[in-house]
């Protein structure tokens, strides 16, 4: 078994004394911004990215798998505290997770929520520990095609699955393949849409980017419409469950593992599908259906393990293709390129300490999940009280300070503004942020791809879909425009009449 | 019209108007996309595709959702805002408080480079908790000034990034 030699190793890695701080720090800091409202584990990366700047990249990469999952689970802990999702993925699991805070039962949603992330988490990176090398061996024969027919699949699985208007996504999805743009073209040299300013030359920043879409516009959005009666907040003790919990919690953890991870792994799509339809399963499976709605602790369970195995799939076709299905491995994959790396097919070979040191610092980071966040969940929902304007001027105050050591200068902070009042003005109009950032970051390889596969076939059409595999995914790609629409229309007749007649009625 | 998606207390031919100027902006961002392509010199490339094929894609894109986009909201589409716990929609965009906001922000990239980071961060949290309606400036600016000295201890001896240390060379 190579992987698991491969895996030791990064064990040997990982565990370095040094190493495990990095982790443990990770682990810590991740949680507590992620635990703030409104924060979601992709702004939490790209927050506490400059933090990494001056480690080396495997220590880097350590500090972030940390982050990684602290991040997701802070997040969760907000959604059932506070019902407010930091990312959408987590949607599904404020709506019975809440219920059970306000029902006096916060404590058994978030151990439910913890431990079923420590589990999934740590199947699911053991299927991508397993499942990697087997992608790499298929990704070494992938062509310019395969790769170009991958990306339209990621930018139109991103657009079509992601919020309620598919025009918004678009245009959202356009606006970050345009920023994706500006800078010199690597193949010809010359400058395109950079307005003759030297700073944009070298194209923009992902960690700018990322930080402004996410951190600066939140915050401008937010401030325009801050609610100035103070929030709900549900005290909590320290997480646990008692064994009827357990006995209803492990078959969904393992339930949502199974859905999450296929998931995650194919290019297409991110975790707002499969949490969601592991909510489904196990309120179809459940024997207590009348708790649905009012605090169900297998709704907790099942979309939580769902969204953490999830979150390992994804980290599949990002580390074996350099391609990300969701807004946290954007972010992440942005990281990757800020140290020079580029994932993927060659990773392994090229990089192993890296990459298994980073598999192994994400079984390492669950444990400490696990080992911090039950105990500490009371501190944990403390910060959730955290007064507004220090919260918003707080993310502010770091955005600026990571937008800026980046590259030590001020045009990127007033890029940080401009791209700040883009993503206020997307969250103001409805045009979802992710598509954006996944343009921007994938937009640049996707363009090199699809012009070496040019290159190959001199010229000819063709050339883009002349292998198997390029033909498969672009029939997938019509499976995932075409089907949805159908089926919608085929199940929703009678829906979209009865408002129609409800407002003629008025 | 209705607008079932949309909840703004301004009338609906406004916020129709608004989302119209989105379509606009896309417009004009495609069209410049496109003229940018245009202007570049021809290079010799093998195949179809050079420097300006993907920019007059991506400028064909951004005009054709412009055109769905308008279409959309003149056949009645809105877009939802974003919620969220801390966001009440129930009144429209405080531009006052943006506005203030804003100006933290540009005061701090005006300072940065002059009076360095422990004094222009400084700024940054003040003006912006001031911003949000904190009415406690002995509190706040003592947290503003332990949050910016702080950081620029971190960044400069911890991280080894240089953050600039302005008027205060020599006392840090």
């Amino acid at each position: 078994m190579d992987a698991l030699t491969d895996l030791l190793n990064g064990f040997a890695t990982a565990a370095h004394p040094t190493n495990l701080l990095y982790a443990f720090v990770g682990v810590l800091l991740g949680t507590a911004i992620g635990v703030l409202p409104g924060i979601g584990p992709a702004m939490t990366i790209a927050l506490l990215l400059p933090l990494t700047y001056s480690l080396e990249p495997t220590q880097a990469f350590i500090m972030f798998a940390g982050i990684y999952y602290g991040g997701m689970y802070g997040g969760s802990t907000t959604s059932i505290l506070l019902n407010t999702p930091g990312e959408s993925a987590s949607v599904i699991t404020a709506i019975e997770g809440n219920r059970m805070a306000r029902a006096g039962r916060g404590a058994a949603a978030l151990a439910t929520a913890a431990i079923g992330s420590f589990v999934a988490g740590t199947i699911g990176t053991l299927c991508l520990a397993l499942l990697a090398p087997q992608v790499v061996k298929l990704a070494i024969k992938m062509g310019a095609p395969d790769y170009f027919a991958v990306m339209v699949l990621a930018f139109i699985a991103v657009t079509t699955v992601l919020g309620s208007s598919k025009v918004r996504g678009l245009a959202a999805l356009a606006i970050g393949l345009l920023i994706g743009l500006i800078g010199i073209d690597p193949t010809s040299g010359q400058q395109r849409l950079t307005l003759g300013i030297p700073e944009l030359a070298d194209g923009i920043d992902v960690v700018v980017v990322a930080v402004a879409l996410f951190a600066v516009g939140e915050a401008m959005w937010i401030a325009a419409h801050l609610r100035r009666t103070p929030v709900e907040i549900i005290g909590v003790g320290a997480a646990r469950m008692n064994r009827n919990d357990w006995r209803r919690s492990w078959k969904p953890w393992l339930r949502g593992t199974a859905i999450g991870f296929p998931f995650g792994a194919v290019p297409a799509g991110g975790a707002e599908i499969p949490t969601f339809l592991s909510y489904v399963t196990e309120k179809k499976l459940t024997k207590h259906p009348e708790e649905f709605g009012k605090g169900a602790i297998e709704g907790v369970a099942g979309p939580e393990a769902t969204n953490n195995a999830s979150a390992a799939g994804g980290l599949v076709p990002l580390l074996t293709l350099g391609i990300p299905t969701t807004a946290t491995a954007a972010v992440m994959l942005g990281a990757f390129q800020g140290y020079g790396i580029q994932p993927g097919p060659r990773l392994l070979e090229t990089q192993p300490e890296l990459v298994w040191g980073l598999v192994a610092s994400l079984f390492i980071g669950n444990a400490i999940l696990l080992a911090l966040n039950l105990p500490l969940a009371p501190m944990w929902a403390k910060l959730l009280r955290i007064p507004r304007p220090y919260l918003y001027a707080g993310i502010l105050f770091f955005a600026s300070i990571g937008a800026y050591a980046a590259n030590l200068s001020t045009f990127d902070l007033w890029l940080l503004l401009v791209l700040g009042a883009l993503g206020f003005g997307m969250r103001r109009f409805g045009l979802p942020v992710v598509p954006a950032i996944i343009g921007i970051i994938l937009g640049p390889t996707a363009e090199e791809q699809m012009r070496r596969a040019l290159q190959i076939s001199d010229g000819q059409l063709s050339g883009l879909y002349n292998t198997w595999f390029s033909k498969a995914v672009y029939v997938v790609i019509l499976l995932v425009v075409v089907v949805p629409p159908i089926v919608g229309r085929l199940r929703t007749p009678k829906k979209t009449n009865e408002p129609q007649h409800a407002e003629k009625g008025e | 019209m209705s607008t079932p998606s949309a909840s703004t207390t301004r009338g609906p031919s406004t916020q129709g108007r608004s989302e119209l100027g989105v379509a606009l902006l896309l417009l004009v961002l495609g069209g410049w996309a496109v003229g940018d392509a245009l202007r570049l010199p021809d290079v010799q490339a093998r195949g179809p595709v050079d420097a300006k094929t993907i920019p007059l894609a991506v400028g064909a894109l951004l005009i054709l959702t412009a055109l769905l986009l308008a279409v959309d909201v003149l056949r009645g589409g809105r877009g939802e805002q974003e919620a969220g716990e801390d966001v009440d929609l129930g009144h429209g965009s405080d531009w006052k408080t943006l506005g203030l906001l804003t100006a933290a922000f540009v005061a701090n990239i005006l300072l940065i480079d002059r009076l360095g980071w422990p004094v222009s961060g400084a700024v940054l949290f003040f003006g912006t908790t001031y911003a949000l309606g904190s009415r406690h400036p002995v509190r706040n600016a003592i947290i503003s000034i332990a949050l910016s000295v702080g950081t620029w201890y971190l960044f400069n001896l911890a991280l080894g990034i240089a953050l600039p240390v302005g008027i205060l060379k020599g006392i840090l």
